[in-house]
């Protein structure tokens, strides 16, 4: 540290009214997402007999796992000022190379899941490359990979073992011991959790960490904000943005490998659709499409009200298809709300 | 004569066919304001970007404390203590102060995995920074956007101070500022100054740099037509100069407002 001397001052300022902590709380972006939830938990649980009993929080913590492992990613991607599209895509193509490899070529399965994440990964570095290279629209790039991917799992599997799923997954050698890791149940209070659940909060707890207490989480919000003063200053913009690229692509592989090893198949469709369903998580949570702003908790929170949504419709016996303009609402209402924050928050005139 | 902290000599730079700066020589010394002035299209920004390593020169020599350069890149301008704050500060609007003023050598404790932000330190440091230069800072946890013009462009000199620069590029840092604002800058140009540095003021505002300078470089259409020290002119011929004395009594008027 150059500067011993550091000015010991009263940390209140007479020129600051004091802000409430109510005032302080609503101005974080995640925390309308967190009252969202819990207004979204109390009337299902009011309305329908099942949604709030152990097999029901099971059922929608795994639904809300699934999608908040990767919202996280997307969300930090998204508070970096950039999309993935091809998000969704990957979480097929990472179980389908992992299907194929221990299915039809009798690869061992842990070799397996190493060269799945290393083929989703090396998606990721490109994904990262072509944007950050080109400086092209992420929307546009990931567009094109997202289309390049889904072509190939869905031709190439069909060109390699003739059928459109993964068969026999679970005589697999080895296929146990996997399962155990990513899709095996654990009774707390009377509900059996999914793993996928303690990955969900793995992930999360590794976003915060990264986005609020090290210099690359500086970098995350400095790309997102103002690329060039943040380049300017001498952040590796470059680099910074292809990580996040990476890192999505990985948790997409996660996702992946944990529904191959749940449910012990894989369709060459699966994934299509996610990608915008991760966005909407995202930005439901809190993070601003155009970057600057953003949480990993958000995120989760939104894809948490999404698992809710998703089972809470089904158990009121409704028609399923309302969890669509549902998730309509939620993201205008959540975009409309992030616009007020941002505008008071930045106060540029 | 002491060497100075950059010299320029003959430096020019051509975009293709286009000649954006020819024959451009002046000097910048430690403890001492050196004025660049010119009205728009006059090669300021070209001569700027040739000091702080954005683009470098076609033509001529840079001389960094002595010793013939090419900076290919900002980094290497940073390297040898010279630092830039542009027009956009180069601060992240919706980020905290003391988030800004660390951005990009932020301070770290802890090992490996553990490394992280030593938060603590970096509020500390920024309040301290900021009070020494006579910013009195309400909240360093507060978005950088919601300070004023005038604040912002003190918290970006205080912070190139901190991080060692020993030459400061002020890029028309009074230009999008009322009058006091404009007033509040010139002090911190003058404290950075008093503290030893040397300091580039980029403006076209003859009367702001009169107020301050000890060279006045005087560029139009790309060349130099004045590289002269105080005392060797005055701010009269220095706005006839630069805008022919077209805009004189406006700007006579607004002298007039910033005495200081």
């Amino acid at each position: 540290m150059s500067d011993g001397a550091v000015v010991t001052r009263p940390t209140t300022d007479e020129r600051l009214t004091p802000t409430s902590w109510v005032t302080r709380l609503l101005r974080r972006p995640a925390v309308s997402a967190g009252i969202a939830a819990l207004v979204i938990f109390v009337f299902f649980s009011v309305t329908t007999q099942s949604f709030a009993s152990s097999a029901g929080i099971a059922t929608w913590l795994e639904s809300a796992a699934t999608i908040g492992i990767m919202a996280v990613p997307v969300g930090l991607l998204m508070t970096a000022g950039e999309f993935d599209l091809s998000a969704g895509v990957m979480v097929g193509f990472s179980g389908l190379v992992t299907g194929v490899l221990t299915t039809h070529y009798g690869v061992n399965v842990w070799l397996s899941m190493a060269l799945s994440a290393v083929a989703c990964l090396a998606v990721g570095v490109l994904n990262g490359m072509l944007v950050t290279r080109t400086r092209l629209p992420s929307f546009i790039v990931t567009l094109g990979t997202f289309f390049v991917l889904q072509g190939v799992n869905l031709a190439l599997l069909k060109a390699i073992i003739g059928q459109v799923s993964i068969q026999g997954m679970n005589r697999v050698p080895g296929f146990r011991d996997v399962q155990w890791l990513l899709a095996s149940r654990t009774s707390i209070f009377g509900m059996q959790v999914q793993a996928s659940v303690w990955w969900w909060v793995a992930v999360v707890a590794l976003g915060t960490w990264v986005l609020t207490r090290t210099r690359y989480g500086n970098w995350i919000y400095a790309v997102g904000g103002a690329f060039e003063s943040a380049r300017e200053v001498g952040v590796p913009v470059k680099r910074t943005k292809v990580a996040l690229f990476t890192a999505t692509a990985g948790c997409g592989w996660l996702v992946g490998q944990i529904s191959l090893f749940r449910f012990g198949t894989a369709q060459s469709s699966s994934g299509i659709g996610l990608e915008l369903i991760f966005i909407i998580c995202a930005v439901v949570g809190g993070c601003v499409m155009t970057g600057g702003v953003g949480s990993a908790i958000g995120p989760a929170l939104g894809a948490l009200i999404y698992g809710m949504a998703n089972l809470g419709i089904v158990y009121a016996g409704w028609d399923n298809n309302w969890l669509k303009a549902f998730l309509g609402v939620m993201l205008l209402l959540a975009v409309l709300l992030n616009n007020y924050i941002r505008e008071r928050a930045e106060g540029l005139r | 004569m002491t060497t100075p902290l950059i010299e320029a000599r003959s430096l020019g730079k051509r975009y293709g066919n286009v000649v954006a700066l020819s024959d451009v020589s002046t000097r910048v010394d430690a403890g001492a304001v050196t004025c660049i002035l010119g009205d728009n299209g006059a090669g300021k920004s070209t001569l700027i970007k040739i000091l702080a390593g954005a683009q470098s020169h076609d033509d001529g020599d840079l001389l960094v404390d002595g010793e013939p350069v090419r900076l290919e890149r900002p980094k290497d301008a940073l390297d040898r203590g010279i630092a830039t704050v542009y027009q956009n500060l180069a601060v992240v609007p919706m980020m905290p102060v003391w988030r800004n003023f660390f951005l990009g050598s932020e301070l770290t404790t802890g090992r490996g995995p553990l490394r992280r932000l030593a938060v603590k330190d970096m509020r500390a440091i920024t309040r301290s920074d900021l009070a020494s230069m006579g910013i009195d800072l309400r909240d360093v946890d507060q978005p950088i956007g919601t300070l004023s013009g005038g604040e912002r462009q003190c918290v970006a000199i205080a912070r190139a101070v901190h991080f060692g620069a020993k030459v400061l590029i002020l890029d028309e840092p009074t230009a999008a500022l009322g009058v006091k604002q404009s007033g509040v800058v010139l002090r911190y140009i003058a404290a950075a100054r008093d503290r030893g540095l040397g300091v580039v003021f980029i403006t076209h505002n003859p009367h702001h740099a009169s107020l301050v300078g000890d060279r006045f470089l005087v560029l139009r259409r790309g060349r130099s037509i004045a590289d002269r020290i105080k005392g060797d002119i005055t701010p009269a011929e220095l706005t006839a100069l630069m805008a022919g004395g077209s805009e004189l009594d406006d700007l006579s008027h607004e002298l007039g407002a910033t005495s200081l």
